[in-house]
Protein backbone atom coordinates (compact mmCIF):
# COMPACT_ATOMS: atom_id res chain seq x y z
CA UNK A 1 0.00 0.00 0.00
CA UNK A 2 2.82 2.37 0.92
CA UNK A 3 4.52 1.93 -2.45
CA UNK A 4 1.27 2.64 -4.30
CA UNK A 5 0.80 5.85 -2.32
CA UNK A 6 4.33 6.97 -3.02
CA UNK A 7 3.76 6.39 -6.73
CA UNK A 8 0.45 8.24 -7.00
CA UNK A 9 0.67 11.19 -4.60
CA UNK A 10 2.48 14.17 -6.08
CA UNK A 11 5.54 15.08 -3.98
CA UNK A 12 4.29 18.62 -3.43
CA UNK A 13 1.08 17.42 -1.79
CA UNK A 14 1.70 15.24 1.26
CA UNK A 15 -1.56 13.61 2.37
CA UNK A 16 -1.00 14.25 6.08
CA UNK A 17 0.27 17.83 5.78
CA UNK A 18 -3.19 19.35 6.19
CA UNK A 19 -6.42 17.84 7.48
CA UNK A 20 -8.78 17.16 4.59
CA UNK A 21 -11.65 19.60 4.23
CA UNK A 22 -15.25 18.36 4.45
CA UNK A 23 -15.57 19.10 0.72
CA UNK A 24 -12.93 16.49 -0.02
CA UNK A 25 -14.87 13.82 1.84
CA UNK A 26 -18.04 14.95 0.08
CA UNK A 27 -16.26 14.58 -3.26
CA UNK A 28 -15.38 10.96 -2.32
CA UNK A 29 -19.08 10.12 -2.38
CA UNK A 30 -19.33 10.90 -6.15
CA UNK A 31 -22.18 13.42 -5.70
CA UNK A 32 -23.14 13.46 -9.40
CA UNK A 33 -23.57 9.69 -9.56
CA UNK A 34 -25.39 9.89 -6.23
CA UNK A 35 -27.97 12.29 -7.65
CA UNK A 36 -29.04 9.66 -10.22
CA UNK A 37 -29.03 6.96 -7.52
CA UNK A 38 -31.17 9.08 -5.18
CA UNK A 39 -33.58 9.95 -7.96
CA UNK A 40 -34.12 6.38 -9.19
CA UNK A 41 -34.33 5.10 -5.58
CA UNK A 42 -36.95 7.74 -4.76
CA UNK A 43 -38.88 6.89 -7.93
CA UNK A 44 -38.89 3.18 -7.01
CA UNK A 45 -40.24 4.13 -3.59
CA UNK A 46 -42.92 6.47 -4.98
CA UNK A 47 -44.03 4.06 -7.71
CA UNK A 48 -44.41 1.08 -5.38
CA UNK A 49 -47.89 -0.04 -4.39
CA UNK A 50 -48.77 0.37 -0.72
CA UNK A 51 -47.64 3.04 1.67
CA UNK A 52 -44.71 4.06 3.85
CA UNK A 53 -44.52 6.73 6.54
CA UNK A 54 -42.77 9.85 5.14
CA UNK A 55 -40.07 9.67 7.86
CA UNK A 56 -39.28 6.06 6.94
CA UNK A 57 -39.45 6.90 3.22
CA UNK A 58 -36.95 9.72 3.78
CA UNK A 59 -34.75 7.37 5.82
CA UNK A 60 -34.82 4.76 3.04
CA UNK A 61 -33.73 7.26 0.38
CA UNK A 62 -31.08 8.70 2.72
CA UNK A 63 -29.71 5.19 3.34
CA UNK A 64 -29.60 4.47 -0.41
CA UNK A 65 -27.69 7.76 -0.91
CA UNK A 66 -25.26 7.13 1.97
CA UNK A 67 -24.57 3.55 0.88
CA UNK A 68 -23.95 4.75 -2.70
CA UNK A 69 -21.62 7.44 -1.31
CA UNK A 70 -19.77 4.83 0.76
CA UNK A 71 -19.44 2.55 -2.27
CA UNK A 72 -18.15 5.54 -4.30
CA UNK A 73 -15.52 6.28 -1.63
CA UNK A 74 -14.42 2.63 -1.62
CA UNK A 75 -14.19 2.75 -5.42
CA UNK A 76 -11.96 5.85 -5.22
CA UNK A 77 -9.85 4.22 -2.49
CA UNK A 78 -9.22 1.16 -4.64
CA UNK A 79 -8.69 3.04 -7.91
CA UNK A 80 -6.55 5.96 -6.67
CA UNK A 81 -3.59 5.04 -8.88
CA UNK A 82 -5.83 4.49 -11.95
CA UNK A 83 -7.59 7.83 -11.31
CA UNK A 84 -4.21 9.59 -11.19
CA UNK A 85 -3.53 8.52 -14.79
CA UNK A 86 -6.80 9.77 -16.29
CA UNK A 87 -7.54 13.42 -17.07
CA UNK A 88 -11.21 13.05 -16.05
CA UNK A 89 -10.35 11.70 -12.57
CA UNK A 90 -6.86 13.10 -11.79
CA UNK A 91 -8.36 16.00 -9.82
CA UNK A 92 -10.09 13.70 -7.30
CA UNK A 93 -9.10 14.05 -3.60
CA UNK A 94 -6.97 10.86 -3.46
CA UNK A 95 -4.74 11.36 -6.51
CA UNK A 96 -4.33 14.99 -5.44
CA UNK A 97 -3.22 13.88 -1.96
CA UNK A 98 -5.93 15.89 -0.20
CA UNK A 99 -7.30 12.78 1.58
CA UNK A 100 -5.24 9.87 2.93
CA UNK A 101 -5.90 6.48 1.38
CA UNK A 102 -6.89 4.72 4.61
CA UNK A 103 -9.09 7.69 5.58
CA UNK A 104 -11.03 7.23 2.31
CA UNK A 105 -11.39 3.49 2.91
CA UNK A 106 -12.58 3.94 6.51
CA UNK A 107 -14.97 6.72 5.48
CA UNK A 108 -16.46 4.48 2.78
CA UNK A 109 -16.88 1.51 5.11
CA UNK A 110 -18.43 3.68 7.86
CA UNK A 111 -20.96 5.23 5.44
CA UNK A 112 -21.92 1.91 3.87
CA UNK A 113 -22.21 -0.07 7.13
CA UNK A 114 -24.11 2.76 8.85
CA UNK A 115 -26.55 3.02 5.94
CA UNK A 116 -27.16 -0.74 5.72
CA UNK A 117 -27.75 -1.11 9.48
CA UNK A 118 -30.09 1.88 9.56
CA UNK A 119 -32.04 0.59 6.54
CA UNK A 120 -32.35 -2.90 8.05
CA UNK A 121 -33.42 -1.68 11.50
CA UNK A 122 -35.58 1.33 10.59
CA UNK A 123 -37.20 0.29 7.28
CA UNK A 124 -37.09 -3.48 6.71
CA UNK A 125 -34.54 -6.28 6.73
CA UNK A 126 -34.93 -7.22 3.04
CA UNK A 127 -34.24 -3.64 1.93
CA UNK A 128 -31.18 -3.59 4.22
CA UNK A 129 -29.95 -6.91 2.81
CA UNK A 130 -30.32 -5.78 -0.83
CA UNK A 131 -28.59 -2.50 0.04
CA UNK A 132 -25.66 -4.47 1.51
CA UNK A 133 -25.59 -6.65 -1.62
CA UNK A 134 -25.51 -3.55 -3.86
CA UNK A 135 -22.50 -2.09 -2.01
CA UNK A 136 -20.60 -5.42 -2.18
CA UNK A 137 -21.55 -5.74 -5.86
CA UNK A 138 -20.17 -2.27 -6.70
CA UNK A 139 -17.13 -2.15 -4.40
CA UNK A 140 -15.98 -5.78 -4.72
CA UNK A 141 -17.55 -7.50 -7.76
CA UNK A 142 -17.29 -4.47 -10.08
CA UNK A 143 -14.42 -2.30 -8.79
CA UNK A 144 -11.99 -4.91 -7.51
CA UNK A 145 -12.87 -7.98 -9.54
CA UNK A 146 -14.39 -7.26 -12.97
CA UNK A 147 -13.43 -3.74 -14.02
CA UNK A 148 -9.71 -4.47 -14.37
CA UNK A 149 -10.27 -7.95 -15.86
CA UNK A 150 -12.97 -8.03 -18.52
CA UNK A 151 -14.22 -5.75 -21.31
CA UNK A 152 -17.71 -6.80 -20.21
CA UNK A 153 -17.04 -4.88 -16.95
CA UNK A 154 -19.68 -2.28 -17.71
CA UNK A 155 -22.39 -4.84 -18.50
CA UNK A 156 -21.98 -6.73 -15.23
CA UNK A 157 -21.03 -3.65 -13.21
CA UNK A 158 -24.16 -1.92 -14.46
CA UNK A 159 -26.03 -4.14 -12.03
CA UNK A 160 -24.66 -2.05 -9.16
CA UNK A 161 -26.35 1.10 -10.43
CA UNK A 162 -29.55 -0.83 -11.08
CA UNK A 163 -30.25 -1.60 -7.42
CA UNK A 164 -31.66 1.78 -6.15
CA UNK A 165 -35.22 1.57 -7.63
CA UNK A 166 -35.44 -2.07 -6.51
CA UNK A 167 -34.39 -1.09 -2.97
CA UNK A 168 -36.78 1.89 -2.93
CA UNK A 169 -39.62 -0.40 -4.01
CA UNK A 170 -38.78 -3.11 -1.46
CA UNK A 171 -38.57 -0.43 1.28
CA UNK A 172 -42.32 0.07 0.73
CA UNK A 173 -43.56 -3.44 -0.06
CA UNK A 174 -41.11 -5.63 1.89
CA UNK A 175 -40.99 -8.20 -0.93
CA UNK A 176 -39.61 -8.61 -4.46
CA UNK A 177 -42.06 -8.86 -7.36
CA UNK A 178 -41.71 -8.66 -11.16
CA UNK A 179 -42.13 -4.86 -11.37
CA UNK A 180 -39.07 -3.85 -9.27
CA UNK A 181 -37.04 -6.53 -11.06
CA UNK A 182 -38.02 -4.91 -14.39
CA UNK A 183 -36.88 -1.51 -13.06
CA UNK A 184 -33.57 -3.19 -12.20
CA UNK A 185 -33.30 -4.66 -15.71
CA UNK A 186 -34.09 -1.27 -17.34
CA UNK A 187 -31.06 0.36 -15.67
CA UNK A 188 -29.01 -2.78 -16.32
CA UNK A 189 -29.70 -2.46 -20.08
CA UNK A 190 -29.27 1.33 -20.00
CA UNK A 191 -25.79 1.30 -18.48
CA UNK A 192 -23.77 -0.24 -21.38
CA UNK A 193 -24.87 2.21 -24.13
CA UNK A 194 -24.61 5.09 -21.64
CA UNK A 195 -21.09 4.22 -20.55
CA UNK A 196 -19.75 2.98 -23.89
CA UNK A 197 -20.83 6.23 -25.55
CA UNK A 198 -18.62 7.96 -22.94
CA UNK A 199 -15.84 5.38 -23.38
CA UNK A 200 -15.79 6.06 -27.13
CA UNK A 201 -14.78 9.68 -26.62
CA UNK A 202 -12.48 9.17 -23.62
CA UNK A 203 -10.98 5.97 -25.05
CA UNK A 204 -7.38 7.14 -24.91
CA UNK A 205 -7.64 7.83 -21.16
CA UNK A 206 -8.90 4.32 -20.37
CA UNK A 207 -6.19 2.80 -22.58
CA UNK A 208 -3.52 4.77 -20.71
CA UNK A 209 -4.83 3.54 -17.34
CA UNK A 210 -4.90 -0.11 -18.55
CA UNK A 211 -8.66 -0.55 -18.03
CA UNK A 212 -10.02 -3.07 -20.59
CA UNK A 213 -12.93 -0.96 -21.80
CA UNK A 214 -14.69 -2.49 -24.80
CA UNK A 215 -13.47 0.17 -27.30
CA UNK A 216 -9.88 -0.42 -26.12
CA UNK A 217 -9.97 -4.23 -26.25
CA UNK A 218 -12.52 -5.15 -28.95
CA UNK A 219 -12.31 -2.00 -31.03
CA UNK A 220 -14.69 0.75 -32.01
CA UNK A 221 -16.76 -1.23 -34.51
CA UNK A 222 -17.74 -3.88 -31.94
CA UNK A 223 -18.53 -1.21 -29.33
CA UNK A 224 -20.77 0.66 -31.75
CA UNK A 225 -22.64 -2.55 -32.63
CA UNK A 226 -23.05 -3.39 -28.95
CA UNK A 227 -24.44 0.09 -28.23
CA UNK A 228 -27.10 -0.56 -30.87
CA UNK A 229 -27.94 -4.02 -29.50
CA UNK A 230 -28.37 -2.75 -25.94
CA UNK A 231 -30.40 0.28 -27.11
CA UNK A 232 -32.91 -2.03 -28.83
CA UNK A 233 -33.01 -4.31 -25.77
CA UNK A 234 -33.59 -1.21 -23.63
CA UNK A 235 -36.55 -0.24 -25.83
CA UNK A 236 -38.14 -3.67 -25.29
CA UNK A 237 -37.40 -3.83 -21.55
CA UNK A 238 -38.59 -0.27 -20.87
CA UNK A 239 -41.99 -1.15 -22.39
CA UNK A 240 -42.32 -4.36 -20.34
CA UNK A 241 -43.81 -2.68 -17.20
CA UNK A 242 -46.65 -1.42 -19.42
CA UNK A 243 -47.12 -4.76 -21.22
CA UNK A 244 -47.47 -6.69 -17.97
CA UNK A 245 -50.00 -4.13 -16.70
CA UNK A 246 -47.73 -2.80 -13.96
CA UNK A 247 -48.16 0.79 -15.19
CA UNK A 248 -50.70 2.85 -17.11
CA UNK A 249 -50.60 4.61 -20.47
CA UNK A 250 -48.69 7.66 -19.18
CA UNK A 251 -45.63 5.54 -18.55
CA UNK A 252 -46.21 3.40 -21.66
CA UNK A 253 -46.36 6.33 -24.09
CA UNK A 254 -43.42 8.09 -22.38
CA UNK A 255 -41.32 4.90 -22.50
CA UNK A 256 -42.11 4.38 -26.17
CA UNK A 257 -41.17 7.98 -27.07
CA UNK A 258 -38.07 8.19 -24.85
CA UNK A 259 -36.70 4.75 -25.79
CA UNK A 260 -37.56 5.30 -29.45
CA UNK A 261 -35.47 8.48 -29.44
CA UNK A 262 -32.69 6.57 -27.64
CA UNK A 263 -32.60 4.04 -30.50
CA UNK A 264 -32.72 6.83 -33.11
CA UNK A 265 -29.71 8.53 -31.48
CA UNK A 266 -27.87 5.20 -31.23
CA UNK A 267 -28.24 4.52 -35.00
CA UNK A 268 -25.71 7.18 -36.17
CA UNK A 269 -23.32 6.06 -33.42
CA UNK A 270 -23.63 2.46 -34.63
CA UNK A 271 -23.23 3.21 -38.33
CA UNK A 272 -20.32 5.64 -38.38
CA UNK A 273 -16.53 5.30 -38.07
CA UNK A 274 -14.62 8.06 -36.31
CA UNK A 275 -11.60 9.44 -38.12
CA UNK A 276 -8.58 11.19 -36.63
CA UNK A 277 -9.53 14.41 -34.81
CA UNK A 278 -13.22 13.49 -34.91
CA UNK A 279 -15.40 15.68 -32.65
CA UNK A 280 -17.47 12.60 -31.71
CA UNK A 281 -20.69 14.61 -31.74
CA UNK A 282 -23.17 11.69 -32.11
CA UNK A 283 -21.46 9.84 -29.23
CA UNK A 284 -21.53 12.92 -26.99
CA UNK A 285 -25.16 13.54 -27.93
CA UNK A 286 -26.14 9.95 -27.06
CA UNK A 287 -24.28 10.15 -23.74
CA UNK A 288 -25.95 13.46 -22.77
CA UNK A 289 -29.37 12.15 -23.84
CA UNK A 290 -28.90 8.89 -21.91
CA UNK A 291 -28.69 10.81 -18.60
CA UNK A 292 -31.80 12.84 -19.45
CA UNK A 293 -33.52 9.62 -20.59
CA UNK A 294 -33.19 7.87 -17.25
CA UNK A 295 -34.47 10.88 -15.32
CA UNK A 296 -37.42 11.31 -17.70
CA UNK A 297 -38.35 7.60 -17.78
CA UNK A 298 -38.45 7.28 -14.00
CA UNK A 299 -40.25 10.61 -13.65
CA UNK A 300 -42.89 9.20 -16.06
CA UNK A 301 -43.17 6.07 -13.90
CA UNK A 302 -43.89 8.18 -10.81
CA UNK A 303 -46.27 10.50 -12.69
CA UNK A 304 -48.15 7.43 -13.91
CA UNK A 305 -48.50 6.09 -10.38
CA UNK A 306 -49.45 9.44 -8.84
CA UNK A 307 -51.97 10.36 -11.53
CA UNK A 308 -53.46 6.98 -12.43
CA UNK A 309 -52.80 4.99 -9.27
CA UNK A 310 -52.07 5.47 -5.61
CA UNK A 311 -48.72 6.97 -4.48
CA UNK A 312 -46.59 5.25 -1.87
CA UNK A 313 -46.34 7.95 0.81
CA UNK A 314 -49.12 7.76 3.38
CA UNK B 1 4.50 25.39 9.81
CA UNK B 2 4.22 29.01 8.62
CA UNK B 3 1.44 31.28 10.00
CA UNK B 4 -0.41 30.96 6.65
CA UNK B 5 -0.24 27.17 6.78
CA UNK B 6 -1.36 27.17 10.38
CA UNK B 7 -4.31 29.38 9.48
CA UNK B 8 -5.24 27.03 6.61
CA UNK B 9 -4.87 24.04 8.95
CA UNK B 10 -7.22 25.59 11.52
CA UNK B 11 -9.79 26.57 8.88
CA UNK B 12 -9.86 23.06 7.41
CA UNK B 13 -10.20 21.49 10.87
CA UNK B 14 -12.92 23.94 11.90
CA UNK B 15 -14.88 23.23 8.70
CA UNK B 16 -14.69 19.48 9.33
CA UNK B 17 -15.75 19.88 12.95
CA UNK B 18 -18.77 21.97 11.99
CA UNK B 19 -19.76 19.46 9.27
CA UNK B 20 -19.43 16.58 11.74
CA UNK B 21 -21.50 18.44 14.36
CA UNK B 22 -24.27 19.07 11.81
CA UNK B 23 -24.25 15.42 10.71
CA UNK B 24 -24.41 14.15 14.30
CA UNK B 25 -27.20 16.61 15.13
CA UNK B 26 -29.11 15.49 12.04
CA UNK B 27 -28.73 11.83 12.99
CA UNK B 28 -30.01 12.51 16.52
CA UNK B 29 -33.15 14.15 15.07
CA UNK B 30 -33.58 11.38 12.47
CA UNK B 31 -33.24 8.50 14.94
CA UNK B 32 -35.62 10.25 17.35
CA UNK B 33 -38.19 10.62 14.53
CA UNK B 34 -37.71 6.98 13.43
CA UNK B 35 -38.20 5.79 17.02
CA UNK B 36 -41.44 7.78 17.41
CA UNK B 37 -42.80 6.43 14.10
CA UNK B 38 -41.85 2.82 14.86
CA UNK B 39 -43.32 2.99 18.38
CA UNK B 40 -46.50 4.46 16.85
CA UNK B 41 -46.62 1.51 14.39
CA UNK B 42 -46.30 -1.17 16.99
Amino acid sequence: MKSIMTATVPPQAEPDALPAEWRDFFALTKPRVMSLVVFTGLCGLLAAPGSIHPVLGFTAVLCIALAAGGAGALNMWWEADIDAQMKRTAGRPLPQGRVGRTDARDFGIALAVGAVLTMGLAVNLLAGAILALSVIYYAVVYTIWLKPRTPQNIVIGGGAGAFPPLIGWVAVTGDITLMPVLLFVIIFMWTPPHFWALALFVKTDYAKAGIPMLPVVAGEAVTRRQIMVYSVLLLAVSLAPWWIGGTGAIYGVAALALSGLFVLLAVPVALRRAGAGDAMKPEKRLFAYSVLYLFALFAALVADRLILGQGALS
Amino acid sequence: MSPEEEDKFKRARRGRNIALALILGGLVVLFYAITIVRIGDG
